[in-house]
């Protein structure tokens, strides 16, 4: 029998770019199939190929066989193939039921119903009338799925599910998985969580630079080989921090509470925290549970205009003062959004490391010093191995992974006394990431006080000394990284823990 | 046939430096066509618009004449363009210049002392940023969007000059015209060219000029405003605040437009009259944006656009244009060019099979 979906010689280019090159891959019906790669290895592009976001330059599709074009999601969908994204599409001011209402055909009483029934079948419970916005990520991942399940698709393509859910929700999703792979459904799975796939899936198709390295079965051999497979070389090996003397508390939060005025903004209720030199406290919690807002107001990107007392740098009270004056006081921070936050995108990288480091002789008398400016930027592209043609190269032009390296450094390079991170390796790839970490982890041992948030829970498990965790806005109690466990943290996660 | 647009990796040099002559041909032919359509002779008011304004001595000066206030204005708001600040009520902020410096000689038509012109200029600067503090201030504090207020301020502005002009400062000699006394010598910018109206607000003009492209070039301050314009939330990330950028950027816009207000009614005027300003405050955002908001452009299309009003005056009574045709050639002039500023960061890619 034909395989469900099978490509042959897919091609992509985008620009200079080769998304895709020569791409052979075969999908059965009733297996879990995963799609491993590094960021930017081309699995977004293979994916929007096949869902018809997208049409390959060269090669071609078969589906059940047949020779097919797929000039549209629709099309994708009419054959049978539904997609649920990372990022979600649903609108937030609907219920549940309306917003499968306006792609699937049927009375919103019938919806209900078989919303219901699937639920049931497959472990995905959700209230038809809930309204979007009152659910949370899991839940809405559940609506995403049950969604693309009402239009009865034979293929199922989930792009990186897990890395919005927290433990305990993955364990379930799993089970959804294998569910529906019990009834015949065949599933793509796009990950780069090695442990997952092995757990997962029955097969597991390689990208490396756009093409297929590999073709096995992910539950023979280790995490570690697949990783090898995956980045071209061997894996880093981690840099647990080893315990030693602390300094003076360096940044402290006490009962900070912040009412945001957007609607679907986040509030922040009774917030401590407490870092001394030469510790990385990690803030563990799915997106969208408070991070940006306690990024912000950590960094002075929201100053409050009373009870300065509730933030303190270095001992001092600056809950209302900018993020400027923050900065002066020894204050640095990376920002989870690269291009447009932590860089400017149309300047180039010598204007950007002005962004931030105009005091450290970049700027004599109100004047940009040019000369200074570029040697402070070759400096950091040198020390931080930035991948670019140099200090004139525009930042948007780099990688998503090159530009974390240079705002990192740059950072870095102001030799802060506190150092915020967030998500301080979304995007980049493991070599850099694991670089990313190590540097994190040296500046800790020279005495720096460090925040690290992140949804990455083993990323935190690596580097930091102690955790907390942020749930809706609140923040858990402290707990010391040894004396933890992945599933206590998981439970903090889900709010579930007294 | 499919057509994609594509984000080119650096902006393209050669489109940037020809997107301004690409404007200036479409417009001309945009025209031609138009002219033609309205039974207008198309050739001879292409002539008038667009060459005579270059022939004879005469006809030149008048274009630096109009040049100074233009370029004046327009690097001002370029300034706050680049911050993302629109301020598009210029000329209101030219006409209370205008009536501040005016309120000297006003007050003192017999005054000689040789403090009258350096008062009136420096009344000129503070009334039209004052003028555009308002908007400042309403921006910072409620919000307000700063084209709608400056715009409206606009017109109150008008109704205070007309207000002035028919009543407390009208000439009583000047046989009920709404215009105020002629001024005193005293209160006149020297002549810069023997023989012409070319004053020397033009120097001014070009050191106003000189002074923002340090700014813009070379100043922390102006690197501020331009990370602000370019990518607001990086100026929050950085702790560069938006209410300062605002406020610079209003007050400079509004600065300069006063000054230019006073140096209009200093120099080819010699008195405030109602029609104080030809509609500088509104062409002088043309300018800006034809000079890609770089004040070495801005020197460039205020030349031009100064060329364009001589042409336009002379395309009237030489073509029997009407004087709205001149404003569709400066409109259109601006649609052609911020069309072809797509190209400079884009390339257009053909694909005749029409297959992706």
């Amino acid at each position: 029998m034909a395989p469900l979906l099978q490509l042959s010689g897919v091609s992509k280019r985008y620009g200079g770019v080769q998304a895709n090159a020569g791409i052979d891959l075969s999908v059965d019906a009733g297996s879990i199939h995963a799609i491993l790669g590094e960021n930017g290895a081309g699995k977004s592009t293979l994916m929007k190929l096949i869902y018809g976001v997208e049409r390959p330059d060269e090669g071609q599709v078969l589906w059940q066989g047949q020779a097919v074009t797929l000039s549209s999601p629709s099309d994708a969908r009419r054959l049978g193939i539904g997609m649920v994204f990372q990022h979600f599409s649903l609108f937030e001011t609907l219920s549940v039921v309306q917003n499968m209402a306006l792609i699937v055909p049927g009375s919103k009483g019938e919806l209900a119903t078989r919303i219901r029934d699937l639920g049931a079948a497959f472990g995905l419970s959700v209230d038809p009338q809930a309204m979007v916005h009152a659910l949370s990520v899991g839940e809405r991942q559940r609506v995403e799925i049950i969604r693309c399940l009402l239009l009865n698709p034979a293929l199922l393509i989930l792009d990186e599910p897990t890395s919005v859910l927290p433990p305990q929700s993955v364990a379930l999703l799993f089970d959804t998985l294998r569910a529906l792979r019990a009834k015949g459904m065949a599933i793509l799975f796009i990950s780069h969580k090695l442990e997952e796939i092995r757990e997962l899936c029955d097969t597991a198709t390689i990208l490396r630079q756009g093409r297929v390295t590999a073709r096995l079965d992910p539950r023979q051999g280790t995490a570690h080989d697949l990783a090898t497979l995956m980045i071209g070389r061997p894996m880093p090996p981690p840099v647990h921090p080893t315990p030693h003397g602390l300094g003076e508390e360096r940044l402290a939060l006490s009962n900070l509470s912040f009412a945001n005025d957007d609607p679907f903004g986040v509030s922040l209720t009774d917030v401590s925290l407490s870092v001394r030199g030469g510790e990385i406290l990690g803030i563990a919690g799915i997106s969208g549970n408070g991070q940006q807002e306690l990024a912000a107001l950590i960094s002075g990107e929201i100053a409050m205009k009373s009870g300065a007392g509730a933030v303190q740098v270095m001992g001092q009270p600056v809950g209302d003062l900018g993020a400027a004056a923050r900065r002066l006081r020894g204050l640095a921070f990376v920002p989870e959004d690269r291009l447009g936050r932590g860089a400017v995108p149309d300047m180039s990288l010598a204007d950007n490391a002005l962004l931030t480091a105009h005091g450290r002789g970049l700027v004599q008398n109100g004047f940009i010093n040019r000369k200074a400016e570029r040697a402070f930027t070759a400096d950091c592209i040198a020390r931080f191995d930035v991948r670019t043609s140099g200090p004139q190269a525009e930042a948007g032009s780099l990688s998503g992974g090159n530009l974390q390296k240079f705002i990192m450094g740059r950072e870095m390079m102001l030799d802060p006394n506190v150092l915020l991170v967030a998500q301080p390796t979304w995007g980049v790839d493991i070599g850099a990431a694991a670089d990313i970490r190590q540097r994190l982890v040296a500046m800790r041992n020279a005495g720096a006080a460090i925040v690290v948030i992140s949804e990455e829970i083993d990323e935190l498990f690596e580097i930091c000394d102690r955790l907390q965790v942020l749930h809706k806005g609140h923040l858990s109690p402290s707990v010391d990284v040894a004396a933890t466990s992945v599933e206590q943290i998981g439970t903090y996660m889900i709010g579930a823990a007294a | 046939m499919k057509i994609t647009f594509e984000r080119r990796a650096a902006l393209s040099r050669p489109v940037l430096l020809a997107a301004p002559l690409i404007a200036l041909g479409l417009a001309m032919l945009t025209s031609l066509i138009l002219f033609a359509a309205l039974g207008k002779p198309a050739g001879q008011a292409l002539y008038s618009l667009l060459l005579e304004p270059f022939v004879g001595w005469y006809n030149i000066s008048e274009v630096l004449l109009k040049m100074g206030p233009l370029m004046l204005i327009a690097q001002g708001l370029a300034i706050g363009f680049r911050a993302n600040v629109f301020n598009i009520g210029a000329e209101g902020q030219l006409i209370i210049g205008a009536l501040c410096a005016s309120a000297l000689p006003v007050y003192f038509p017999e005054g000689d002392s040789p403090l009258m012109l350096p008062a009136m200029i420096a009344l000129g600067a503070v009334g039209g940023a004052a003028w555009a503090a308002i908007a400042a201030g309403l921006r910072v504090r409620f919000n307000a969007n700063e084209i709608l207020v400056t715009l409206m301020l606009t017109l109150i502005a008008t109704q205070v000059l007309n207000y002035l002009l028919l009543g407390p400062w009208k000439d009583p000699h000047g046989f009920n015209f709404p215009q105020s006394v002629t001024f005193p010598d005293a209160a006149l910018l020297p002549i810069l060219l023997a023989g012409t109206r070319v004053n020397i607000s033009l120097l001014g003009a070009f050191f106003v000029s000189a002074l923002a492209y340090v700014m813009m070039r070379h100043r922390f301050s102006g690197y501020q405003l331009l990370v602000g314009g370019l990518a607001p939330r990086a100026a929050r990330y950085a702790g560069f605040t938006e209410a300062r950028a605002v406020w610079v950027s209003l007050l400079l816009g509004g600065l300069m437009a006063g000054l230019a207000g006073a140096c209009e009614v200093a120099g080819p005027l010699g008195q405030l009259q109602r029609s104080v300003s030809t509609g500088y405050g509104y062409s002088a955002i043309i300018v800006a944006y034809l000079g890609g908001l770089n004040p070495l452009g801005i020197v460039v299309s205020a030349f031009l656009m100064a060329a364009l009003f001589i042409g336009g005056d002379n395309a009237m009574v030489s073509a029997d244009l009407p004087v709205a045709a001149v404003f569709v050639f400066q409109g259109l002039l601006l649609v052609f060019y911020l069309g072809s500023l797509t190209f400079i960061r884009h390339r257009v890619i053909l694909n005749w099979a029409g297959r992706a």
